[in-house]
């Protein structure tokens, strides 16, 4: 068995705020593994602790089969961090900085480093005070992608103030890396850009995961929209069991159907005869649109709901 | 491979295998970051402290000459108070009674700056995050600032042994090792706050009032007793610096007092530093209101610095209560000394021995008060390159006013000040008020004036903004220093407190006052002028 990430029950309050309340997270080795969640879901927490800067109040997290907090200077050797807001020195200059961040995780790859700055197109030599934030985080981005020997990188909204083209050489990067056989744990709020990079993700809320999986299984548990022009009448479709906001006009029909009861919709659709037809899987935007809209249900519903 | 079990426990909270990883490459990156400031910080304590034997030793060239002065300000005890106690009257131990202290304190403002820029601030802009995350042992940021210091105040110690060797070697050791050792006391001290605070002001704050104290006591202390040896005094760190007693017998011995306080709050701030997370602190940050009521750029400046005030009121209120109930003591005074009444004259006053006394005090307060109005001005600098500035002004809001926000609490904290410090006086030297917050108030034209070529340096050539320091610390060097090594009048005029009447014990006079709040006004619109039409720094 190989797990990059092992995190079960963690738990961190910062006096009475509870940061972390009982998250898991498992992230296999060689996977990109989307982190999403609201802000002050605790993610930049899990980070912080899985990196040894915060120590947990209880929960067990194992980091590359070893401790995050006792063996924090031998694991930052075989990790790369990424934070989401890169804060430089003054009077020091990009490469500098990131010869300096390469040296204290022992070593950098030359010739990476200079094809690097290249495709990102950052000028090494001005100093930290005059970039701009986006290429701020370039200079943190090209020292985490030209480290030698690393196994994980923990980027975290590592493309904030990047501009739509430098987010696509970070996605090839970060496709690069999988192809290396490295392990990502890539927390973000564009989503596209999980959708397009992650094998798997965990949606946390409130400190802790409700929703971990495949994007595949994801889709699995919620609805497809479905349009559809037919030949007549439909009719039984809001007997069927799953249907959701459904909306007759003469023969057009839109609806919303749980993705595992689309089968009988598309029956019941067919009997009336189809003239088109078109069902779009849910996007993920309306999947964590959904988790996120559960917190009005939940304090609606009280804490049943929530406990699931 | 075993499988991770759910029950595995977080290690105990130790420093982690390797705590001190990474301290190598942190020390680098500190020496490289400080490659200006920290040479010139040892090469102006340092320096100016080896050269003391000539500058000195021109103005007290006989041993006759250096045993009358030395006898007539050992035994008055309000001199005492200012400069310390004189141990003996060769050249050598002539600037160990002078420079000691003062040259302590100043190690000791640099250790404490350099040991939270690279520990606290660090933290608070959250590059410290970033390095946690590399091959960098819990220890090792400390580690690496606590060497700064050292390495910082063993430049200056080495310096001042070099310098002053002809004077005796001994002796020359014994000094430096004196004014490095005020510097580590507090370089350790700073790296405890640092650990408290959760912002490197405070951190900044918190040591500098210890240091505010710690030259309080030693006042008091020596006031009190010719030789050093009152309780207050060994209280204080400067005074086991003025203790060492250099080239006057040195007692090595005080040496190990140091190294025993530095070793005890270094181990403080690793205990501290080891039971907390990256980035937290001890005192932690209190909720604020959920709605502001801040609506002007005036009220944002108020409510930037007023603590920073406040701390600065107390200061001046104690401080010039302390001196107010010792100017009794100024009455001790050999009358018929020449060299002590020139002294005196040339301290600010020429009258009474109490006025005399009353009026260098106050001088004093007010060149500390400069200090406070340039730091207060410059806070526009900080504003600025922290990209705090930007948002104000991209609101409906004035560069002159954002500015003037900031102006207004400088120049009326200034004022307020003085008259703090002249309640004081009158609180201990229990007069009436009314003549010693008249003469504190002549003080505030000098003080604006220095204020204001601060905003000058500011609106004109903001890269070069901490030159505001510059006229500052000439005009405190110049009044600290200047009487004792007898400066042609020509270098003494250019601090602008030289000409302000001496007061009390001599009348108003009122055209230098004047001259100098125009000139300050002056400065100011030219500033203010200059800000306008430049371009805002990124």
């Amino acid at each position: 068995m190989t797990k990059a990430i092992t995190v079960s029950g963690l738990h961190k309050a910062f006096g009475r705020t509870h940061a972390l309340d009982g998250l898991d997270l498992e992230v296999e080795a060689g996977e990109v593994h989307g982190f999403l969640g609201p802000n002050g879901a605790g993610k930049s927490t899990t980070i912080r602790v899985l990196l040894g800067l915060l120590r947990a109040d209880s929960g067990a997290a194992q980091l590359l089969g070893r401790d995050p907090w006792h063996d924090a200077v031998e694991l930052h050797r075989r990790i790369a961090y990424v934070p989401g807001d890169v804060t430089l020195w003054r009077n020091l200059s990009g490469g500098e900085v990131i010869d300096l961040y390469g040296r204290l995780r022992g070593g950098l790859d030359k010739a990476r480093r200079a094809e690097l700055i290249e495709r990102f197109e950052l000028d090494p030599t001005k100093k930290g005070r005059t970039y701009s934030k986006g290429n701020r985080q370039k200079v943190a981005l090209v020292a985490a992608f030209a480290a030698k020997d690393v196994e994980l990188l923990i980027l975290d909204e590592p493309t904030s103030g990047l501009d739509p083209l430098m987010e696509e050489v970070f996605q090839s990067c970060v496709e690069e890396e999988r192809r290396r056989g490295r392990t990502v744990l890539l927390s973000s709020h564009i989503l596209s850009e999980v959708e397009e990079l992650c094998d798997r993700v965990s949606i946390i809320r409130k400190g802790r995961t409700v929703e971990t999986g495949s994007l595949a299984d994801l889709r699995h548990l919620t609805r497809t929209s479905v349009t559809a022009e037919l030949a007549g009448a439909p009719n039984g479709l809001s007997a069927l069991p799953g249907v959701h906001d459904l909306d007759v006009q003469g023969h057009r029909v839109r609806l919303q159907v749980d993705s595992d009861k689309l089968d009988a919709v598309l029956r019941s659709l067919t009997e009336s005869g189809v003239r088109s037809l078109t069902s779009t899987p849910p996007t993920l935007e309306e999947l964590f649109l959904r988790h996120y809209q559960d917190e009005v249900t939940a304090a609606a519903g009280g804490e049943g709901a929530r406990a699931r | 491979m075993t499988a991770v079990t759910a029950d595995t426990r977080f290690a105990p909270r130790t420093g982690g295998t390797r705590p001190l990883a990474g301290t190598g490459a942190l020390l680098r990156l500190a020496l490289r970051r400080d490659r200006v400031m920290l040479p010139l910080w040892v090469l102006v304590v340092g320096g100016t402290t080896a050269s003391a034997a000539n500058s000195l030793g021109a103005f007290y060239d006989t041993p006759e000459e250096r045993a009358n002065v030395i006898s007539s300000m050992a035994t008055n005890s309000s001199l005492r108070s200012l400069y310390g106690p004189v141990f003996d009257d060769s050249l050598g131990a002539l600037v160990s009674w002078r420079y000691v202290a003062f040259m302590g304190a100043f190690a000791a403002v640099m250790s404490l700056l350099l040991v939270v820029r690279h520990t606290r601030e660090e933290e608070e802009t959250g590059r410290q995050e970033m390095l946690a995350s590399l091959q960098v042992g819990r220890r090792a940021s400390l580690t690496a600032a606590l060497l700064t210091a050292l390495i910082a105040n063993a430049g200056i110690a080495l310096l001042v042994t070099l310098g002053l060797a002809g004077e005796g070697a001994a002796g020359a050791l014994a000094l430096g090792l004196a004014i490095a050792g005020v510097g580590m006391v507090f370089a350790t001290l700073a790296a405890v706050c640092a650990q408290l605070t959760e912002t490197a002001r405070l951190a900044r704050g918190l040591t500098a009032a210890v240091l505010g104290l710690a030259w309080a006591l030693k006042a008091a202390g020596d006031a009190a007793r010719t030789d050093g040896s009152h309780p207050l005094t060994w209280l204080s760190p400067i005074g086991w610096a003025e203790n060492m007693r250099a080239f006057a017998g040195e007692r090595w011995w005080v040496v190990l007092l140091f190294a025993a306080v530095v070793a005890v709050q270094a181990v403080v701030a690793y205990t501290l530093a080891g039971r907390r997370d990256v980035g937290m602190s001890f005192i932690p940050a209190r909720p604020g209101p959920a709605e502001g009521r801040l609506s002007t750029a005036t009220s944002l400046a108020w409510r930037l610095q007023r603590g920073a005030l406040l701390g600065w009121g107390a200061g001046f209120l104690l401080a010039g209560i302390m001196f107010g109930s010792m100017t009794e003591g100024a009455a001790d005074l050999v009358g018929d000394n020449e060299n002590t009444k020139e002294m005196l004259e040339r301290m600010g006053g020429q009258a009474g021995v109490t006025d005399a006394f009353l009026a260098a005090m106050l001088g004093m307060l007010a060149m500390v008060g400069a200090l406070y109005i340039v730091q207060s001005v410059l806070r526009l600098n900080g504003e600025e390159t922290a990209q705090r500035a930007e948002p104000v002004l991209a609101a409906a809001v004035g560069r002159v006013r954002w500015a003037a926000g900031h102006l207004y609490v400088a120049f009326g904290g200034a004022a307020l000040l003085l008259l703090l410090g002249g309640l004081g006086l009158a609180v201990g030297y229990r007069k009436e008020a009314g003549p010693l917050l008249g003469a504190s108030l002549v003080q505030i034209a000098a003080v604006w004036l220095l204020g204001s070529f601060a905003v000058l340096v500011y609106g004109l050539l903001p890269r070069l903004a901490p030159l505001g320091w510059a006229y500052a610390a000439l005009s405190l060097g110049l009044g600290w220093i200047g009487p004792a090594l007898n400066l042609p009048d020509a270098a003494l005029n250019l601090s602008p407190f030289q000409h302000l009447p001496k007061m009390p014990g001599n009348a108003m006079e009122w055209t230098p006052v004047l001259v100098q709040l125009a000139l300050a006004a002056v400065f100011t619109v030219a500033g203010l002028v200059g800000l306008r039409r430049r371009d805002m720094q990124s």
